[in-house]
């Protein structure tokens, strides 16, 4: 399921949040959303804006800065009957409610017999580009993809923010929507009506036959433009888009490998203990006999995210990054 | 912002209502606290002696001594007003009216348990009876009762969360945070503070610069009352003008209620310890919740000493017959080991 090309109407990224939450409002109720200034200010983001005027305080909630207390309000709420969004701002902020996520959100299910249902979106904002340093750039979707309870998606543009908010916010379950900051002004087509990306589902954004890269998130536009360029090596590269991290499509990755006998995981998180490492060991699992070379992993190095500009542009991975590193695995100079 | 200080904060009189002050609570209530607090007392005490013989797995936090506080406050709620509880949980749910074959079937982590033997002592929950759980981490739940009062707002019902949690729950971060936002949007909630005089084996004064928990209050806009927390119809009667003020929409209360443990943190021993003397544990004991009650029941001519020995009887018989059903009853089966760790979606996916 792609963007169809023929919805004429394009949308960047922030917007594509901020009709989703909209329209679900609108649907259910029951949907409401708390968080730090996401009401008279409109987020500092922008994904709320406009949502006050339409729905009161009632239902968008300006929080004082207390991600545990917020995040506690968004479970004790779900537990009781309603659907809450919940805002953390940034992900670096989710280092402070990590016990309400954690041992409470995301246990409170199994801990009980079953007999709980938690209806949570919990959205926020990842990665780096902008020079907001060390504590307002990571990308931590691994750690949360390690807790069994919890749900994690991360959108690659405009058209997969929608419908991947729409689903978090329709599933049962404690979901983490991780926007990234550096997609929030690409735009894409985007529907107008209220449509779900199924959870779960990874897509397959470019076929290819003979090499494959996972890409997450942000990781997905620069993926197909390193596609483009080694399609000049002769590499015909397929480019897949998990959309969900947790629970993760391997079936469609470990199809894909055993066409193209190669493959790379890109994300923009620190390569080590990152996500790669988990799809790299699933994928030799499952695909070991097929493989024609090691699975390459790109990911950021083993530092905090620097304020630099000039530091950042060598911390974020890149096309080139990507470029780079499938030439290396292929014994291939750049 | 409603009054902020209204009781006072250091300043609140700790409560001294005497036998005068029960006329005004009905002989049927009386008589409910009483059996309220017994049925807790006699669970404790039997589910103490499982653990000690090795027929129940894991820890157990015994609420025995502090019945005066869940029987208090719970007698004014009803099943949609919610509760969310403590590692020292047990007690809460008796109170509200848990069941008893399958809180023990949960203890012995049997399949008839609530949580299916998932959860155990430390996660006991019946989210029909408003019970969101006893909780594993202190200070988990003051953000999560939040919630509750939060969407009870929301969805304008009449009903108010309670949130129980101790002394030394007072000093996490949590507490701070879940005070700040329930006093901010006045929301139907009761901080009850089940002061013990104990964070697990650390001594309050050793844990806080303060005695009083209520005194936090004040610095939230929200009213700190402080009560005999082993004096049932002091808890009833405090627990009853908070709870009235949260449902007439009037925010918050923080009613810290002052109890003692008669075991252990963990375990039942509680006496020949470091942290405490067992002169200490004696006179508290001297003041405990039921005998004591059972005294001004008897005085008032409610109760008479073999009308109260034949409740202990039957609340231990029925406690047995839990027992034995909950020992009796099969395990879990290993296949449902990955079961209830999503909730699926209607088309049976995840």
């Amino acid at each position: 399921m792609t963007a169809p090309e023929s919805a004429a109407r394009r949308l960047p990224y922030v917007m594509a949040v901020n009709e989703a939450i909209t329209q679900l409002m609108r649907e259910d109720p029951a949907v409401f959303l708390a968080g730090e200034d996401v009401a008279l200010y409109g987020s500092v983001f922008g994904i709320s804006r406009n949502l006050l005027a339409e729905f009161g305080p009632e239902r968008v909630v300006d929080t004082p800065i207390a991600e545990a207390g917020i995040m506690g309000l968004g479970i004790g709420a779900a537990a009781t009957g309603l659907r809450p969004i919940i805002d953390i701002m940034f992900m670096d902020f989710m280092t402070v409610c990590m016990d309400q996520l954690v041992n409470q959100a995301a246990k409170m299910k199994y801990m009980f017999g079953g007999k709980a249902r938690l209806p949570l979106t919990i959205h926020t904002m990842a990665g780096g580009g902008r020079s907001m340093a060390a504590q307002h750039s990571q990308s931590l979707e691994a750690w949360f993809c390690h807790v069994p309870g919890l749900k994690v998606v991360m959108p690659s543009g405009a058209y997969e923010a929608k419908g991947l908010m729409v689903a978090a916010v329709r599933d049962d379950n404690p979901v983490i929507v991780v926007n990234q900051k550096a997609l929030l002004g690409a735009s894409a087509p985007v529907p107008e009506d209220l449509y779900e990306i199924p959870l779960g589902v990874a897509n397959i954004v470019r076929p290819g036959s003979n090499f494959t890269i996972v890409a997450l998130g942000a990781m997905v536009p620069e993926a197909l433009k390193a596609a483009e360029t080694l399609a000049e090596d002769g590499l015909d590269v397929e480019v897949i888009d998990p959309r969900t991290l947790q629970p993760f499509d391997t079936g469609t990755v470990v199809a894909s490998v055993r066409k193209t006998h190669r493959a790379l995981v890109a994300h923009e998180a620190v390569r080590f203990g990152g996500l790669g490492a988990e799809i790299a060991a699933q994928i030799q699992e499952e695909a070991f006999d097929h493989l024609d070379a090691p699975v390459g992993r790109v990911g950021a190095p083993f530092s905090p995210v620097p304020f630099s500009p000039v530091l950042e542009s060598h911390y974020v991975p890149t096309a080139e990054t990507i470029v780079t590193e499938v030439r290396r695995l292929l014994g291939r100079q750049a | 912002m409603g009054e902020p200080h209204a009781y006072g904060g250091a300043s609140a009189p700790a409560s001294d209502w005497g036998d005068d002050r029960m006329t005004e609570i009905t002989r049927e209530m009386l008589l409910d606290l009483h059996q309220r607090m017994v049925r807790i007392r006699i669970f404790e005490e039997e589910a103490g002696r499982l653990s000690e013989a090795g027929r129940i797995p894991g820890a157990l936090h015994l609420y025995v001594g502090e019945e005066a506080v869940a029987a208090g406050v719970m007698a004014h709620l009803e099943a949609a007003d919610q509760i969310t509880s403590t590692h020292r949980g047990h007690g809460h749910l008796v109170a509200k009216g848990g069941d008893l074959r399958q809180m023990y079937a949960e203890l012995f982590g049997r399949e008839a348990g609530y949580c299916k033997g998932k959860g155990g002592s430390m996660h006991i929950a019946d989210l029909d009876l408003g019970m969101l759980g006893a909780n594993g981490i202190v200070g988990g739940g003051p953000p999560i009762a939040v919630g509750a009062a939060f969407s009870n707002k929301y969805r304008k019902t009449q009903n108010v969360s309670c949130c129980f949690f101790g002394d030394g729950a007072s000093n996490e971060g949590t507490f701070h945070e879940a005070a700040n936002i329930a006093a901010l949007y006045r929301l139907p909630i009761v901080f009850v503070c089940e002061n013990n005089g104990f964070g697990e084996f650390t001594r309050q004064d050793r844990h806080q610069a303060i005695q009083d928990v209520a005194d936090r209050a004040g610095s939230y806009g929200m009213p700190g009352v402080i009560v005999d927390g082993m004096d049932v119809t002091a808890v009833y009667e405090a627990a009853g003008e908070a709870i009235a003020r949260a449902r007439r929409g009037e925010g918050p209360t923080l009613l810290e209620c002052k109890t003692y443990r008669f075991f252990d943190h963990v375990g039942v021993r509680g006496m020949g310890m470091v942290y405490r003397t067992d002169d200490e544990v004696l006179q508290w004991k001297r003041r405990d919740p039921i005998a004591t009650f059972e005294e001004r029941l008897q005085e008032m001519g409610i109760l008479a000493a073999d009308q109260a020995a034949a409740i202990h009887e039957r609340v231990l018989f029925e406690v047995r017959e839990a027992i034995a059903f909950a020992e009796n009853s099969p395990p879990p089966d290993p296949s449902v080991l990955l079961e209830d760790v999503y909730t699926l979606a209607a088309g049976g996916g995840r």
